[in-house]
């Protein structure tokens, strides 16, 4: 009697380790084979973009730390963007260095956060996750110092900042940036990169071509570990980064390896970032006074940040009243995943859960 | 040669390439935004996609507005070679909201267009497959729509005001019909 096999479905997630939240992938597997995916996601719908419709501009602040939560600085600063480009509000130059110097950190903490998973998803348990959550921990650290708060940071206001940094905030940061985290980033180098491990393990796994990462609009590290050199941090400057120096990371086969590398590339960069705009950090205000129910004019603004998993867009219109008449957020996390099924079909099981980390979503934002 | 800063193309000139290639498929030109007609509103957008000069490889994102009288879907489209964008729109009748998908042209729409079926409720012709994504099928109604709160009856927002199937039971009969499915 012949044997003969039929294709089976396995389900991972919604709860399940690798998938970073409640993010439900349906596998239809030959053999070790993946030969269909199916992603289910809206487990951590909030509606926020109705909810924002209810609200005053401030009062919707709160929601996009809410949206990617590991990197709500960043969040918070591309909605106050839009909201200030549609109100034509001018942002003293102390609060835009401010904005560049916690987006860094920011983009530091989330990219730390990206590649412990990361390679916790290549099987490397814990350990290095840890090292990552050990250097993460002291930029929360600063944030705390800075604003109170650790995760939701709730500090971009429109028109600047909302609160100046204490006293001690700056030497705090020259000791993290100059004392700290080089010297981890060596070992970042000397225990990830150069691993063998991880190299056979990531290598070649979850391929995107750069025609295909156009046509799909990726962005971040998904469309930079494909060749294709775009940052909006260059392309489109926002706040002060068109004074600022540093190298954009670029990979050339465009799989998980090559993500991890930019990753950790991007955080030496954003360090290097941070001294720049420590060493010109003017005074001055750190916020603009606009009235708390801000009443725009009537028109439509689009304003897009470089986020750590990509281009965070708001697509925000006006009909002049206290609220958004519509409040749109190009998350990401969500449209990286256009091409889960490209990339993960024809791989085993194993390198899809190594695909997905590498993707790095956020169920916060892919969901909103 | 790029710009140095991305360049947001004024709506005339989208306008000029597209009346160039397809005369009759433009509605409405303002500074910010060209208007589609939704027929041919695919062959227009494969016009944006292909044109040397606009090279709208790039779909930046694709949403929604809900103008009371009709819904326009949004485009915002740019080109990674030259550093420009712009934007277009393509509305719909309110009560039958039909635009073609652009998903044949870029692959990054297909999840988005799912989206915006899902919150808005317009279906997009020759979509892959056109589910919903994050609510569950039985979910009733759309609700990024402006009126989704005003039902019949003048009821207001809660969950008390969609309609019950077994009195009673309240909250229960918001789950999914077919648990397994995620639908």
């Amino acid at each position: 009697m012949p044997i003969t096999s039929e294709p089976v479905e396995v389900n991972i997630g919604p709860q399940h380790p690798s998938t970073h939240g409640v993010f439900r992938m349906v596998a239809k597997i030959d053999g070790e084979r993946i030969v269909d995916v199916k992603m289910v996601v809206g487990y951590l719908h909030r509606s926020m973009e109705k909810l924002a419709e209810e609200r005053t501009f401030t009062q919707n602040i709160p929601f996009t730390d809410r949206m990617d939560y590991l990197s709500s600085m960043i969040s918070n600063l591309g909605y106050c963007l839009s909201a200030e480009k549609l109100a034509g509000v001018e942002v003293p130059e102390r609060a835009q260095y401010l904005r560049v110097i916690f987006s860094e950190l920011q983009r530091i903490a989330s990219h730390l956060m990206a590649t412990g998973t990361f390679i916790n998803d290549c099987g490397a348990w814990q350990t290095p996750v840890m090292y990552c959550l050990r250097d993460r921990e002291k930029v929360l650290d600063l944030f705390e110092m800075t604003c109170g708060a650790r995760l939701t940071t709730n500090y971009m206001r429109i028109g600047g900042v909302a609160f100046d940094i204490p006293d001690e905030f700056l030497p705090a940061l020259d000791r993290l940036v100059n004392d700290d985290l080089p010297g981890r980033f060596e070992e970042y180098d000397n225990l990830l990169v150069g691993n063998e491990i991880i190299m056979m393990r990531a290598r070649d796994v979850g391929v995107v071509t750069p025609e295909l990462a156009i046509n799909a609009s990726l962005s971040g590290p998904m469309l930079r570990s494909a060749g294709i050199a775009w940052d909006i941090r260059k392309a489109d400057p926002y706040c002060v980064y068109d004074r600022m120096k540093f190298d954009l990371p670029v990979g050339y086969n465009g799989d998980a390896y090559d993500r991890m590398l930019i990753r950790i590339e991007e955080m030496k960069q954003s360090m290097r970032i941070i001294r720049q705009a420590m060493h010109d950090l003017p005074g001055g205000p750190h916020k603009t006074d606009v009235p708390l129910a801000l009443r725009p004019p009537a028109g439509e603004a689009y304003s897009r940040v470089e986020s750590p998993k990509g281009e965070l867009g708001f697509y925000v219109v006006s009909d002049g009243g206290p609220a958004p008449y519509r409040w749109h957020v190009r998350a990401p996390s969500l449209i990286n995943l256009s091409v889960l099924k490209e990339m993960t079909v024809g791989q085993t099981i194993a390198d899809a859960i190594v695909t997905l980390g590498s993707i790095d979503i956020n169920v916060g934002e892919v969901d909103r | 040669m790029p710009h140095a800063a991305t360049l947001t193309l004024p709506g005339a000139q989208v306008a000029e390439r597209i009346r160039a290639a397809l005369p009759g498929a433009l509605r409405d030109v303002q500074d910010a935004f060209v208007v589609l007609e939704p027929a041919s509103a695919l062959e227009a957008m494969r016009v944006v996609r292909d044109d040397p000069v606009l090279d709208g490889k790039f779909l930046v994102q694709l949403c929604s507005v809900d103008m009371i009288t009709r819904i326009d879907v949004v485009y915002h489209v740019s080109s990674l070679a030259q550093n420009h964008i712009f934007e277009l729109k393509v509305p719909a009748d309110h009560e039958r909201p039909e635009v073609p998908s652009v998903s044949p042209l870029w692959v990054g729409a297909w999840l988005q267009e799912r989206e915006v079926y899902d919150l808005m409720g317009v279906t997009f012709t020759g979509h892959p497959s056109l589910t919903r994504l994050f609510l569950w099928d039985q979910f009733p109604g759309h609700p990024l729509r402006k009126d989704f709160m005003s039902l019949p009856g003048g009821q207001k927002s809660g969950l008390s005001q969609f309609p019950k199937q077994v009195p009673g039971q309240s909250g229960q009969e918001f789950r999914p019909k077919q648990p397994g499915t995620g639908a």
